[in-house]
């Protein structure tokens, strides 16, 4: 059984944000409109996070792309009251979006704040509506969402090794913001594989993860910028 | 030797005290004008917030002031308030009783029906504060234990069912008694049906006393898980100044807390409207008031000890939340808190002169201003403050939340009406029993306690 990891790359990130838009278009995520997003209520399964630390002139400041963290304790599975958001057997984070009910318990138990709310009905310009992704569902108002890691392409890449009849490679499955990255930022491949190129930068001296002192013990690591 | 008497209490002797005990039966048989403007002012309140919640079930929540990261507010703060007032009635009756307290007899009955009500209004604003109302039963359906909500629907319910049995069964003795007076009629048959057949009977009467005896024990532990659970909610995750071990405590002191002074509010309102000047006596205002002080001064310690222990460790995250409180945007809400939580009502309520029907009066309307901003704060600045470096919004509640807010209230106003006009607001039985053996049992009593 596949483990997915995600590794990003700090020094490679140019914070082009092309991720970002990979992600939205991949997943049906409607562009924010200027009030919900004045209000700081856009979805945006990958982000990008500016940290500033320090004052002037000690000034430090890096950009980081943030999704889902999936967890291998996620605090947000623990805290559902249906069991909506679970994770799998391959360890991705899941949201069931026909069970969910809304109560955001999970969006405030994840110390991430990756979990985002349908405050509307999703909305969509009329000439974007003919260029949804069929394999994603649209989420109905009032419901939770988040990153899944792209998982509808696992079920994408098992039908296509099946078609050409052979086994499922890591090779196969790859999610959009990893595929999309133009400085190659982004690996993606099986944690429980110990020669995969995530396992091994996940080994590196540079890697690590948020806020690991939780204990949630994600299974996106970063590599550390400039070392 | 005195010859024992064959029938206890409620027998042929209840005729005479009958009209003594008359303007009790008042509000039932006569309904003043006023009655009518009020509760048309609360019905109009009422149906605006019906109105707004319809705008919100119709568009979605986003018609509240909630966002990312700041997803809890107006509606979370509104349950826990109202579970917390829910403490009042159940907790205090039974507390009470067990230590046969008698000046509990005239009270009882106004501060059990408070819990019964509130409660629904607790349970109401979770509801409302669901993305997906339509999916409330999945919670019965797939339903799993180790969430804390779950832990709060399974403490709610039988909190709720626990204390509606606790109101009902010292109900009895007195629907009987409107059964005989009233024939005929809707409220013939329904107090026929709920007086259970009810004569007075020594027998029934042991029954009766065995049940509420076996209740009052049971709701005390039921009553203190409610608000344990409902802190837990908040204290299971990791969030700053949510993850405290002593929420649990703090919690329940708050709920009995803010429960006292909402029965005290009650009782100056049913005193004025009904009459019952000799029934809420001075003395009533007077030892609630003092367990107000005593609640007001475990608040603080609480309060305190919580702070100093976020403020003396420092942790980053942690004081981030805390200095939001202390000095940032929510340094109003928070030294509001203070003032209402426990200036206020500790000036009025520690001086005798001042701890008067009017003084606990306004102490106990502070004290409820002041913990719904408690829960407030509790809520809204760990939301505000993620442990990353998000980009955060002020969350400024709607006039949706606002409205369904004065709707609970106006809601909560409007039954606790009707229930005055099909129940004695006062338990008549009660009172009748402490006028005719009180005195005694509680001579004998005192012989027990001192030295022969």
């Amino acid at each position: 059984m596949s483990r997915w990891g995600m590794v990003i790359d700090l020094d490679k990130c140019t914070a082009c944000q092309a991720c970002v838009i990979a992600c939205r278009i991949e997943n049906n995520i409607p562009p924010p409109n200027p009030e919900e997003a004045a209000l700081s209520r856009s979805i945006g399964w990958i982000r990008m996070v500016e940290r500033v630390e320090g004052e002037y002139p000690h000034i430090k400041s890096n950009i980081m792309p943030v999704p889902c963290m999936q967890c291998e304790h996620p605090p947000c599975v623990k805290v559902c009251p249906v069991g909506a958001t679970n994770e799998t057997k391959e360890g991705i984070v899941d949201q069931i979006y026909a069970r969910c009910i809304g109560c955001r318990y999970c969006c405030n138990a994840c110390p991430y704040t990756v979990k985002f709310m349908n405050w509307y009905k999703p909305a969509w310009p009329k000439e974007m509506m003919n260029s949804l992704n069929p394999d994603v569902t649209v989420r109905p108002k009032g419901v939770v969402e988040k990153c899944v890691f792209c998982a509808h392409r696992i079920q994408r890449a098992k039908d296509r090794a099946k078609a050409e009849k052979r086994e499922m490679t890591p090779d196969d499955y790859m999610p959009a913001c990893a595929e999309t990255c133009p400085s190659k930022a982004i690996y993606f491949g099986d944690l429980n594989d110990k020669d995969s190129i995530v396992s091994k930068l996940a080994r590196s001296p540079r890697a690590f993860r948020l806020l690991e002192e939780l204990g949630t013990e994600p299974k996106v690591y970063y590599l550390r910028e400039g070392a | 030797m005195e010859a024992v008497k064959p029938d206890r209490g409620l027998g042929k002797e209840e005729k005479m005290t009958e009209v003594k005990d008359e303007i009790l039966y008042q509000p039932i048989l006569k309904t003043s004008r006023g009655f009518y403007i009020v509760f048309a002012l609360l019905l109009f309140v009422v149906l605006f917030a019906a109105y707004a919640y319809f705008i919100q079930i119709r568009d979605g929540l986003g018609v509240s002031g909630l966002n990312s990261p700041i997803f809890w507010g107006v509606y979370i703060t509104n349950f826990v308030f109202f579970i917390g007032v829910s403490h009042a009635g159940t907790l205090i009756s039974a507390i009470l009783r067990i230590s046969k307290a008698e000046w509990r007899r005239s009270i009882t009955r106004s501060a059990e029906v408070i819990t019964v009500l509130v409660l629904f209004f607790g349970l109401g604003n979770i509801l409302i504060d669901l993305g997906r109302i339509d999916r409330m039963m999945m919670v019965i359906r797939h339903g799993r234990f180790q969430s804390p909500l779950l832990w709060d629907v399974v403490s709610i319910t039988t909190y709720l069912t626990a204390s509606a049995i606790y109101l009902y069964l010292p109900l009895i003795p007195d629907i009987a008694l409107l059964r005989d007076r009233i024939k005929g009629g809707f409220r013939g048959r329904l107090y026929q049906v709920l007086a259970l057949g009810w004569a007075g009977t020594e027998r029934q009467i042991h029954y009766l006393e065995k049940g509420i005896a076996i209740m009052a024990v049971t709701v005390l532990p039921i009553a203190v898980s409610v608000h344990t659970v409902v802190s837990y909610v908040f204290s299971m995750t990791i969030q700053p100044m949510w993850h405290s071990a002593i929420f649990g405590p703090y919690f329940v002191a708050g709920a009995i807390f803010s429960g006292i002074a909402a029965i005290i509010v009650a009782m100056a309102v049913l005193r004025r409207v009904y009459h019952l000047e000799g029934y809420f006596r001075e003395v009533h205002f007077n030892n609630l008031g003092i367990l107000l002080l005593v609640m007001t001064c475990l608040w603080l310690y609480f309060t305190f000890s919580e702070y100093l222990t976020v403020f003396y460790g420092a942790e980053p995250d942690e004081i981030k939340v805390f200095m939001e409180k202390f000095t940032g945007k929510y340094a109003p809400h928070f030294w509001f808190m203070v003032m209402t939580c426990f200036i206020i009502p500790f000036t009025i309520l520690a001086n005798s002169k001042t701890r008067t029907i009017k003084g606990t009066v306004i102490a106990s309307i502070s004290v409820n201003i002041g913990m719904w901003l408690e829960r407030y704060t509790i809520v809204v600045p760990t939301l505000m403050h993620p442990r990353l470096p998000y980009e955060t919004g002020m969350y400024s509640p709607t006039w949706v939340e606002w409205s369904i807010l004065a709707g609970c209230f106006a809601l909560f106003a409007m039954i606790y009406m009707v229930f005055t006009k099909l129940f004695p607001i006062v338990s008549i039985w009660e009172v009748q029993e402490g006028r005719e053996k009180a005195h005694d049992e509680v001579a004998e009593r005192l012989r027990t306690y001192l030295p022969l």
